[in-house]
């Protein structure tokens, strides 16, 4: 979230898009979606009763198991929109759940995920309270000026004081009741949301890109702290991010070990080298100038980071962690604020996401384009990014709801590339984008507005997969957890072989790679994906699925020969089959499950 | 009595260092009450009312007089998010218990809904066209007005982000969150617009 709670940027640009004639010429700027296209307002989710605890709720395709409200002392009773208390960003580590927030951060026991209990809740003010987990250290981003050294709650006396807090906090959890902050690292701009990244050739020491959106301090506070303009001063705050060093034995000798200057022309090295703000034309949104970044998604096993750095998509290539660099980079004429980003866990595809009025506006309404304040996903080919379609949820959303597209993660559905994605107010909505120019919805969860009578910040910050089931952060509501539920558009076997995946942990802007070991599960997830999308003959498609069943059944020897049988025969099949790759890895999981058959 | 007090608060508080490594002296209360907001927050919100205020009249003034239509657009753009940035500051102001523009803080011999306040309001809200000032950009057209405008929406915007940082300097300001979060807003959004009619002055638009 970047805006303050009530500032409603109803810009009348709506009217002036219905005047563009959008002629694109920019290679990699994204074009235009087909106008026609309007959110529904016959769509459940539009017309839901409100209310802070008992509003009206609609879902499909997920079942709700859990829900928990915000614990004591976490929230404003007289005030559900009351920033000081807001639940922001959701981490995970073994079988805790941590919820970063404006207050502090909360750690939910999830070992029974229906069944969530409040293990901690520890108040340490200073929003946005974005957090990430490493081992036995846990990471807080502090951006507000009330934040203080020692987790205080009193705001600061001085207005310019070695007290004051803004930056990465670094907590050893080793025992989990009792956090104990081990360092502090100050930053300018303070931290408004940060992403680790591990070093594989070096496990001793962990990065923390820290990207801070708010004021630059004074450098009376803060030495070294400078707010010039970047033609200037080539030692502005703004135009950079900081890179933190952490040495993980002995946190508090973290330090920031470099500045880089991701903006910068290649040409010139100018720092302010992109998107200089305004819009892009007649009919165009205005986008951000290109002066931070809101949020930074590493990819280690492709030594890439994708950055919605505000006015530009960018591309990094970050294997030298300390010193990230730009490949490239893209704009959108359709965006206002990029926000977050996405991989596909192949890394062919890359979903950047757009913040349009901060997250604090309703930008779901049925007069909103539904290219604004959306996902735009593009293909990753060589480096280079090529635009394809856009996202955003199909049902239209009350203008006192805020809404617009925010975080999520993938669920590892083998062969297909599906996200679960909060979208504030608007809830939370999982889509398929395996096909990046015609994403489509398959299951949603909403609620109706927070406060029927005015527009007061609420709903889903985050929603992400983790080992099995959908954890959201609701803002003003608490936890939720939810499971999938199989439908036309996916199976119960898809579902199984999504919950095979499991991590030890997972800091969603970090993103790991997806595998799957060979089983049943996976098998039949890839067949029922042939047989929905016709990859394969009808006929081909039931005798697969006959030998599977009968290799269930069937144990040892038996089973192996009717697996390598199987195996030998969809290898046959890729020559003639509509779906080639996906017959290639059935055929793959069908031989490997084989192996594995003792 | 005294003396003991503070010796056995310097020994927990000696204690608390030891055990916490040095960085965390608190220990967890069930319930912390965040900043409430102070009277130089209330002050801020009411005169950067007035001081956007006078921004949306500056922003009227092109249509008719200028011929450049990126003017235009840019001037529409500073209505309508000064104008949001105005419910806002309403909204805040009725709901910490205060009516906009009609604090005993303000100068009252100024006739706010001209934008043009008096001598005490004004030294508060630097950048502040004079009613001399609107009426030479009133008469002029073309280019001339062009430049005029830009040069004082320029010159208003620096005194809106001179008014963050004074704020920003004044002891437990800015300090509640959704204060806090406006102030921020608003620097970010003039600082960008600063840049862009500056980049409007030095392309000769």
């Amino acid at each position: 979230m970047t805006r303050s709670p009530s500032l409603m940027r109803q810009v009348a640009v709506t009217a002036l898009a219905a005047m563009c004639a959008a002629t694109l010429a920019h290679a990699q700027t994204a074009r235009p979606a087909p106008s026609a296209a309007k959110a529904s307002i016959t769509d459940p989710r539009y017309s839901l009763r409100g209310g802070w605890t008992d509003a009206q709720e609609a879902i499909s395709n997920l079942t709700l198991v859990a829900h928990r409200d915000r614990p004591e002392g976490f929230s404003n009773p007289a005030d559900a929109g009351d920033f000081a208390f807001v639940n922001s960003d959701l981490a995970f580590d073994g079988k805790f759940a941590f919820i970063g927030g404006y207050h502090g951060f909360q750690v939910w026991d999830i070992s029974v995920p229906a069944n969530p209990t409040l293990r901690l809740a520890y108040a340490c003010p200073g929003g946005q309270g974005d957090l990430s987990v490493h081992k036995n250290l846990l990471f807080l981003s502090v951006e507000e000026n009330k934040g203080r050294v020692d987790c205080g709650g009193q705001g600061v006396e001085a207005a310019s004081s070695s007290e004051r807090f803004r930056g990465v906090r670094i907590f050893d959890i080793s025992d989990i009741d009792h956090p104990r902050q081990v360092a502090a690292v100050q930053t300018c701009r303070g931290s408004h949301t940060h992403t680790l990244l591990p070093d594989a050739s070096d496990a001793a020491n962990v990065y923390v890109y820290v990207s801070g959106t708010g004021g630059v301090r004074s450098s009376t506070e803060l030495a070294g702290c400078s707010n010039g303009e970047p033609g200037t001063d080539t030692s502005t705050a703004r135009f950079r991010i900081d890179v933190i060093k952490v040495p993980v034995a002995s946190p508090q000798d973290a330090r920031i070990v470099s500045r880089p200057r991701l903006f910068a022309d290649a040409r010139t090295q100018a720092i302010s080298g992109l998107w200089q703000g305004g819009t892009h034309g007649a009919g165009t949104q205005e986008t951000a100038e290109t002066d931070q970044c809101h949020d930074i998604t590493v990819y280690p096993e492709l030594g890439l980071a994708a950055g919605a750095c505000s006015g530009n998509g960018i591309l990094l290539d970050i294997r030298d962690p300390a010193n990230p660099t730009r490949v490239t980079e893209v704009i959108d004429r359709n965006f206002a604020y990029w926000h977050s980003a996405t991989f596909s866990n192949d890394g062919s595809k890359l979903l950047f996401s757009d913040e349009w009025g901060g997250g604090v506006g309703a930008k779901c309404r049925a007069s909103d384009k539904m290219t604004w304040g959306a996902n735009a996903i593009f293909t990753l080919r060589n480096r280079k990014l090529t635009p394809q379609g856009h996202y955003k949820i199909p049902a239209a959303q009350s203008d006192v709801e805020n809404c617009v597209a925010h975080n999520g993660t993938l669920i590892p559905v083998p062969g297909r590339d599906i996200m679960v994605q909060a979208w504030y107010q608007g809830g939370l909505s999982v889509f398929d984008f395996t096909d990046p120019r015609k994403p489509v919805e398959i299951a949603y969860f909403d609620r109706g507005p927070i406060n029927p009578a005015q527009l007061t910040l609420a709903g889903f910050w985050s929603a992400y997969w983790y080992n099995g089931h959908i954890y959201g952060s609701e803002i003003g509501r608490g936890l939720d957890v939810l499971e999938l539920k199989p439908s036309a558009m996916l199976s119960q076997n898809e579902i199984d072989a999504a919950k095979q995946v499991h991590f030890a942990g997972s800091n969603p802007q970090v993103q790991q790679k997806l595998s799957w070991v060979p089983s049943f599960a996976v098998a039949r997830a890839y067949v029922d994906q042939l047989e929905r999308g016709r990859g394969l003959p009808a006929g081909q498609v039931t005798s697969v699925n006959a030998s599977l069943g009968l290799a269930e059944q069937q144990s040892g020897a038996a089973r192996q020969a009717i697996l390598r049988a199987l195996g030998t025969r969809l290898t046959r099949a890729v020559a003639t089959a509509r779906d080639k790759p996906r017959v290639r890895a059935l055929a793959a999981t069908v031989s490997g499950l084989a192996d594995a058959t003792q | 009595m005294y003396t003991v007090r503070r010796f056995v608060l310097t020994v927990l508080l000696l204690t608390a260092l030891l055990l916490t490594g040095g960085t965390a002296l608190r220990a967890q209360p069930s319930v912390i009450t965040p900043p409430v907001v102070t009277a130089a927050d209330i002050r801020f919100m009411q005169d950067m009312l007035l001081h956007h205020r006078q921004a949306i009249e500056l922003a009227s003034l092109v249509g008719t007089r200028t011929r450049a239509p990126q003017l235009r657009t840019l001037a529409e753009r500073i209505a309508v998010s000064q104008s949001d940035e105005m419910a806002v500051m309403r909204q805040w102001l009725a709901a910490h218990g205060v009516a906009a523009g009609t604090s005993a803080t303000h100068d009252t011999s100024a006739h706010l809904g001209h934008g043009t306040p008096g001598a005490v309001a004004m030294a508060r809200m630097p950048g502040m066209l004079s009613p001399a000032e609107m009426r030479v950009m009133r008469a002029s057209q073309g280019a001339r007005f062009d430049r005029l405008f830009l040069d004082g929406m320029i010159r208003h915007h620096v005194g809106a982000l001179v008014m963050v940082e004074t704020l920003m300097a004044t002891p437990r300001a800015a300090q509640e969150s959704s204060i806090n979060r406006f102030v921020t807003d608003v620097d970010t959004d003039q600082r960008a617009e600063i840049t862009r009619m500056r980049r409007m002055l030095s392309s000769g638009r």
